[in-house]
């Protein structure tokens, strides 16, 4: 088993007391960032990037993907404390949380949360030991065809599991493509987009966009709510979380159910959400006390916690394996591992042997970290919550204009983050949704490249991407998958004329 | 806040913000597409040339805000959904005026003046808070920044008269 050897090394490249306490202040940031409105994952971490240029690779990792668990397990506590879900996966999280939480059993729910997410991550990491050497091995393969391939399916898949409009997913998407075009051609070194003004010769840097669509935008919308926050206190305390614990392997069913719910959905884009949702649906279907679900339930909990856990942390499999990020959070450390110099894809598994596996033997590390943290500090973390936004909206403010000049000491993307929080208010508002943006944003040069160079080798000849089974069948699945709000639209019909015709 | 009600009925709706929002995309393809045309959309002997992939991209944006267009267009009598009330809006100019000020400070005397003055203000008069907690505040997040990035991790940020003052 060279994968158990690797994994071991792994866990000496993790285990040094440098590397633990990055780990413990990285989940600490993340819970906060999680907790507080206006700073998620994605944008909190892009925040934070710049900190931690100057530390070696591997702790940058290990700190910033702490984060982002960190950032998944805050998520639970607002959503059953306030009933304000901090991030989109765990809008279903407040279905039973919060009535669980109004009836005086937060700390139930709490664990219930926590306690599954560790699970759901624990699955979704052993999972990805073993399939990530696998999938980098045979992408070692690929040639610019097979990759521009699956970057179509990345972008399409978008279009498929997504929700609204498809014209305004694709037309958001385009946009962070254009905008990725902005600067210098790599190919021909001309100059594109940029009008004359040579502000734009460097083009819009990603983590910019990130800061303003997401926290300034954030900050916006809830202004305009008046955002005053009403919250249940939490005690969390030995006996509750044993209690809870020892109800737990009752729901081992759904639990399972979650995890490959949440695995699966994962590794697609833009996955956590509806896993979280598809995974509280399941479990409503499959529970003997289905009925009962939304009057607070702890199954209720656990069902989508499990899933938006194990797809968050699934989504990594991809960004590392072939440099395709499964979420903005992902997208984001995806950038910086290239600022590091490391370029993420199936190299990465030859030639940074250390890197990977102690990236990681450090979401073991940290998952457990994680639950630590979350079950000890919650009262903290709920204090963090009642401080008012008229003090924390102007302070998120200051932090996003300090991360925008951090990017690449300009003044200019400060005020760039004005223009995208704005787009970023009004865009949430009319349903234009703003992770394919953001991973076109940053995929944006790659996937034109590596369209360019296809083109190239085939002379123009688009049936370049059929000419082998394995890219014909990432076109094919691509083009099923943008065309799928069509395709189910008109077997729904097909589906309604035939129920008509067998009544009459 | 007698005036509440009247506010609360003049509103934005969301079809107008759709057909503005999506002629506004609209024209920026357009603006990609032209762009393209002028490096060039095709070949040429070393293979596609620069505006070859933008092409397409600025095509497929015309189209789907097109698209958008059209579609919100037709709905414009009917449908009567809110984008955003009057008294909404007030909030959100609330945080974003301010923070526009903040920006133009920030390029004027530095980042650490403006973000105390800027967290301070907002305290005071948004928040209602006492001068003395306001100014506990700003000037924590200040300082606290200030040893963070100049003193700890060496991250230069925008500085002006006063930190020179201080010899930085």
């Amino acid at each position: 088993m060279e994968e158990i050897n690797a994994l071991f090394h792994g866990f000496t490249v993790a285990l040094t007391p440098f590397n633990l306490m990055l780990m413990f202040v990285g989940i600490i940031l993340g819970v906060i960032i999680g907790v507080l409105p206006g700073l998620g994952g994605a944008n909190g971490v892009a925040i934070l990037l710049p900190l931690t240029f100057t530390m070696p690779p591997t702790s940058a990792i290990i700190m910033l993907s702490c984060i982002y668990w960190g950032a998944l397990f805050g998520g639970a506590i607002t959503s059953i404390l306030f009933n304000i879900p901090g991030e989109p996966w765990s809008v279903a999280t407040t279905f039973d949380g919060y009535p669980m939480a109004q009836q005086g059993r937060a700390g139930e729910a709490l664990t219930g949360a926590f306690t599954s997410s560790f699970v759901g991550a624990l699955v979704a990491v052993l999972m990805f030991t073993f399939l990530a050497p696998l999938i980098a091995n045979f992408a070692l393969e690929f040639g610019p065809p097979e990759f521009f391939a699956v970057y179509l399916l990345t972008f399409c898949s978008f279009v498929g599991t997504g929700k609204g409009n498809p014209f305004k997913i694709i037309a958001s998407m385009m946009l962070g493509f254009a905008m990725a075009a902005v600067g210098i051609d790599i190919v021909t070194g001309q100059l594109r987009l940029t009008f004359g003004f040579t502000e734009l010769l460097s083009g819009f840097h990603f983590l910019v966009a990130v800061i303003g669509l997401f926290g300034i935008g954030e900050i916006l919308l809830s202004m305009e709510e008046g955002l005053s926050f009403s919250g249940h206190g939490a005690k969390i305390n030995p006996t509750i979380v044993l209690q809870t614990w020892a109800k737990l392997p009752r729901y081992w069913a759904t639990s399972i159910r979650s995890c490959f719910i949440g695995c699966w959905m994962g590794i697609i884009p833009g996955g956590a959400t509806p896993a979280s949702f598809m995974s509280y649906g399941v479990a409503r279907q499959m529970s003997r006390e289905g009925a009962k679900f939304g009057t607070g339930q702890l199954e209720g909990v656990i069902a989508p916690e499990t899933a938006a856990h194990a797809a968050g942390t699934s989504a990594l499999l991809p960004m590392i394996t072939l440099g395709i990020p499964g979420s903005p959070t992902a997208a984001v450390l995806l950038g910086g591992l290239m600022i590091w110099g490391l370029q993420p894809g199936p190299l990465l598994f030859v030639e940074q042997k250390d890197f990977v596996w102690g990236l990681i033997a450090s979401m073991y590390l940290g998952n457990i970290a994680g639950l630590i943290v979350v079950l000890t500090m919650v009262p903290l973390f709920a204090a963090i919550l009642r401080v008012p936004f008229p003090i924390i909206a102007p302070v998120i403010v200051v932090i996003c204009a300090i991360g925008a000049y951090t990017v690449k000491n300009n003044m200019l993307d400060v005020w760039m983050i004005v223009a995208f929080g704005m787009m970023g208010y009004v865009f949430k508002k009319l349903d234009y949704p703003l992770a394919p943006m953001v991973l076109a944003l940053v995929l944006g040069d790659a996937a034109e490249s590596s369209f360019r160079q296809a083109m190239l080798i085939a002379q123009g000849d688009l049936t370049v991407f059929w000419k082998n089974w394995l890219v014909g069948s990432l076109t094919t699945l691509a083009l099923v998958l943008l065309f799928w709000p069509l395709i189910s639209a008109g077997m729904a019909r097909m589906r309604a004329a035939a129920m008509a015709t067998s009544r009459n | 806040m007698e005036n509440n009600n009247e506010s609360a009925h003049r509103a934005v709706r969301i079809v107008t913000m759709d057909v503005v929002v999506a002629a506004l995309i609209l024209a920026l393809g357009a603006l990609v597409v032209y762009e393209s045309n002028r490096l060039g959309s095709g070949w040429d002997e070393n293979g596609p040339q620069a505006g070859y992939f933008p092409f397409y991209i600025g095509l497929l944006i015309c189209i789907c805000s097109a698209v958008v267009f059209v579609q919100s267009f037709v709905k414009l009598r009917t449908d009567r959904r809110v984008f955003v009330r009057l008294d909404q809006f007030k909030q959100v100019l609330v945080i974003l005026l301010p923070s526009a000020a903040y920006v133009l400070g920030v390029q004027l005397i530095g980042i650490y003046v403006p973000s105390a003055v800027f967290i301070v203000l907002f305290m005071k008069f948004v928040g209602k808070y006492r001068w003395l907690r306001s100014a506990a505040v700003g000037l924590g997040v200040s300082v606290s920044a200030f040893m963070l990035f100049e003193i700890w991790f060496k991250i230069p940020l925008p500085k002006g008269p006063l930190e020179r003052l201080i010899g930085f």
